[in-house]
């Protein structure tokens, strides 16, 4: 069951195009994630879905309601988690966690219960009578993401939500990502992080310059490049003599000497593992480890947006620690 | 129902962040205790009542403005205000519930002059449902000038220049101080156009029968600058907060 629909969205500033013709649609209890460099479209995209920000062209569907002409319908299924912590400094934890339930008109006992049950879960529950400003921000991006789930939306829209936090804190916000699809949300979550990308969503799509480059499983994604068939092998002895005779010996394959004197041996057809242990073993060397070597998401990203990964990185660098 | 919860809980939270902080409070006493008190010891004669309605108005006028242009630029800054603006109800409401804090305010700051000079003078033959209306008008009007003023600035420092910009001339021009007869003939069309002039004209006839203009008249002019200045808000944040 799709659960959200995006169709042909185009959004302009001035002569600028920040997302430009961009399709795509997110399955029910679906992890979709964003993944692109600062400025690739990824806020334009999510701000234009959560209706804070109008597209110039296109159309964007949550559950059957079109964001754009019944705005306030859609928020009320959906939750939202801005790439800012930006709940209230002055309000504590618990109380900050009622008002956001207010907003969507639960009632005191109702958002009450709710904002306890969630600071237990978000293992908050020590700080909830803290003041927001007093937490840390990993503790902080916790509590948007409470507020953001608090009156059980059918969609969470997150916005870059682990960018400039701590590992142990990005580390449990996946956790509670995960945990949220199992209940059967539905999470869209932006991201310049690779490995978050990989770790945590069901598909992926790269955005750069405004365009979708590629969607689809990581499976899928990494496939979708062709790449050479390759193993890497380490033995007990220096192997390094034996490449040019490996080679010959085994037409098609071009064979490598790693700087820890491992061999890497890459083929466009799979390589038969056995004759080339068998290859070592008449040469008295004896094979420790036989693994097949497979391109990364980040070598596809680069290969198909032309990016390099350590744009990304830097752009998670700008932020803060991860 | 799910809009009045939403309303009422900003409504709460907006007076408990802001309202009930102490500076807030000593500024809503202070500032009309100090002008009050000034014109107190300049005037010991009793003709304190002809400079009350002056009062009343500026206290209204000065607090509300500042209060609601700086709260909702501060959350804009701190993005807190997004929320509001995601939120599932409607900006019309939204926009009341910013402003009704502000109202409140601004009603609290007119009574301050007035109970003080209680203290001197005898008030007992002002009709008070009028004054209590003409304040609530003044309020209403004044708050939604100064909603326009947050959504025309950026910044908190921009906010409170952008209120002294037009507030100090307003306070020349609507016959606070200065009657409107006694202005240039070239500034008078100037102060008809200000709601604060009909506001502080209702206000001059409660309090000495000076007004210049039928109450209801004014009452139904200052009812026509509220609702025209809510739907400017409305629009002008739709169209500059919603991108």
């Amino acid at each position: 069951m799709v659960m959200v629909s995006v169709k042909n969205l185009k959004k302009t500033y001035g002569k600028f195009t920040a997302v430009d013709d961009i399709s795509f649609e997110i399955q029910k209890g679906e992890i979709f994630g964003f993944l692109g460099p600062n400025g690739a479209g990824k806020t334009s995209t999510i701000n234009m879905m959560i209706g804070l920000s109008r597209p110039t062209a296109g159309e964007i569907t949550v559950d059957g309601i079109d964001v754009r002409k019944q705005t306030k319908k859609a928020q009320s299924i959906m939750g939202i988690v801005p790439d800012e912590s930006n709940l209230y400094n002055e309000m504590d934890g618990f109380n900050n966690l009622c008002f956001c339930a207010a907003l969507y008109g639960m009632r005191k006992k109702e958002r009450e219960a709710k904002a306890l049950e969630l600071l237990e879960l978000f293992k908050l529950k020590d700080a909830g009578k803290r003041p927001f400003k007093a937490y840390s921000k990993g503790m902080r991006r916790k509590l948007t993401i409470a507020a953001a789930h608090i009156h059980s939306p059918q969609v969470l829209f997150l916005d870059e939500p682990t960018t400039g936090i701590d590992v142990e804190s990005s580390r449990q916000i996946r956790e509670m990502i995960v945990d949220l699809k199992k209940q059967g949300t539905t999470v869209f979550l932006t991201t310049h992080y690779i490995e978050e990308a990989e770790r945590i969503c069901d598909r992926i799509a790269f955005i750069a310059n405004g365009h979708i480059v590629a969607l689809g499983t990581v499976p899928k994604l990494m496939g979708s490049i062709s790449h050479g068939h390759g193993i890497h092998f380490l033995t007990d002895k220096n192997a390094e003599s034996f490449a040019t005779e490996l080679e010959t010996c085994f037409k098609g394959t071009k064979v490598t000497i790693q700087p820890d004197h491992s061999l890497v041996m890459v083929a466009e057809q799979r390589i038969p593992l056995f004759p080339v242990i068998a290859f070592f073993q008449d040469r008295g060397i004896d094979v420790f480890e036989a693994r097949e070597i497979r391109p990364s998401l980040e070598d596809v990203f680069v290969k198909l947006t032309g990016i390099e990964s350590s744009v990304l990185k830097k752009d998670a660098e700008k932020v803060g620690p991860k | 129902m799910k809009a009045w919860i939403a309303f009422w809980n900003i409504l709460k939270k907006d007076i408990k962040n802001y309202y009930l902080k102490p500076p807030n409070i000593s500024w809503g006493i202070i500032f009309p205790l100090s002008w009050t008190l000034m014109q107190v010891i300049r005037s010991p004669d009793g003709n304190i009542l002809n400079l009350l309605p002056g009062l009343i108005s500026m206290s209204v006028l000065f607090g509300t403005t500042s209060m609601l242009a700086v709260t909702i630029t501060f959350e804009r800054s701190g993005r807190s205000f997004e929320r509001l603006l995601l939120a599932p109800i409607s900006l019309g409401t939204m926009v009341l519930a910013k402003i009704a804090g502000t109202i409140l305010f601004g009603i609290f700051n007119a009574f301050v002059p007035v109970i003080f000079t209680s203290f001197f003078i005898n008030l007992s033959a002002i009709n008070w449902t009028i004054v209590f209306f003409a304040v609530l008008m003044i309020s209403i009007t004044s708050a939604l000038m100064g909603l326009l003023i947050a959504v025309s600035a950026e910044q908190v420092f921009e906010a409170q220049t952008l209120s002294n910009f037009f507030r100090f001339p307003m306070l020349f021009l609507c016959g606070l101080f200065v009657p409107i007869t006694s202005l240039p003939v070239f500034l008078r069309p100037l102060s008809y156009i200000l709601p604060l002039t009909y506001g502080t004209d209702i206000l001059n006839g409660a309090f000495v029968g000076t007004n210049t203009l039928p109450p209801l008249l004014c009452f139904g002019i200052l009812l026509i600058f509220a609702v025209s200045l809510f739907l400017i808000c409305r629009h002008c944040i739709n169209k500059k907060w919603i991108l």
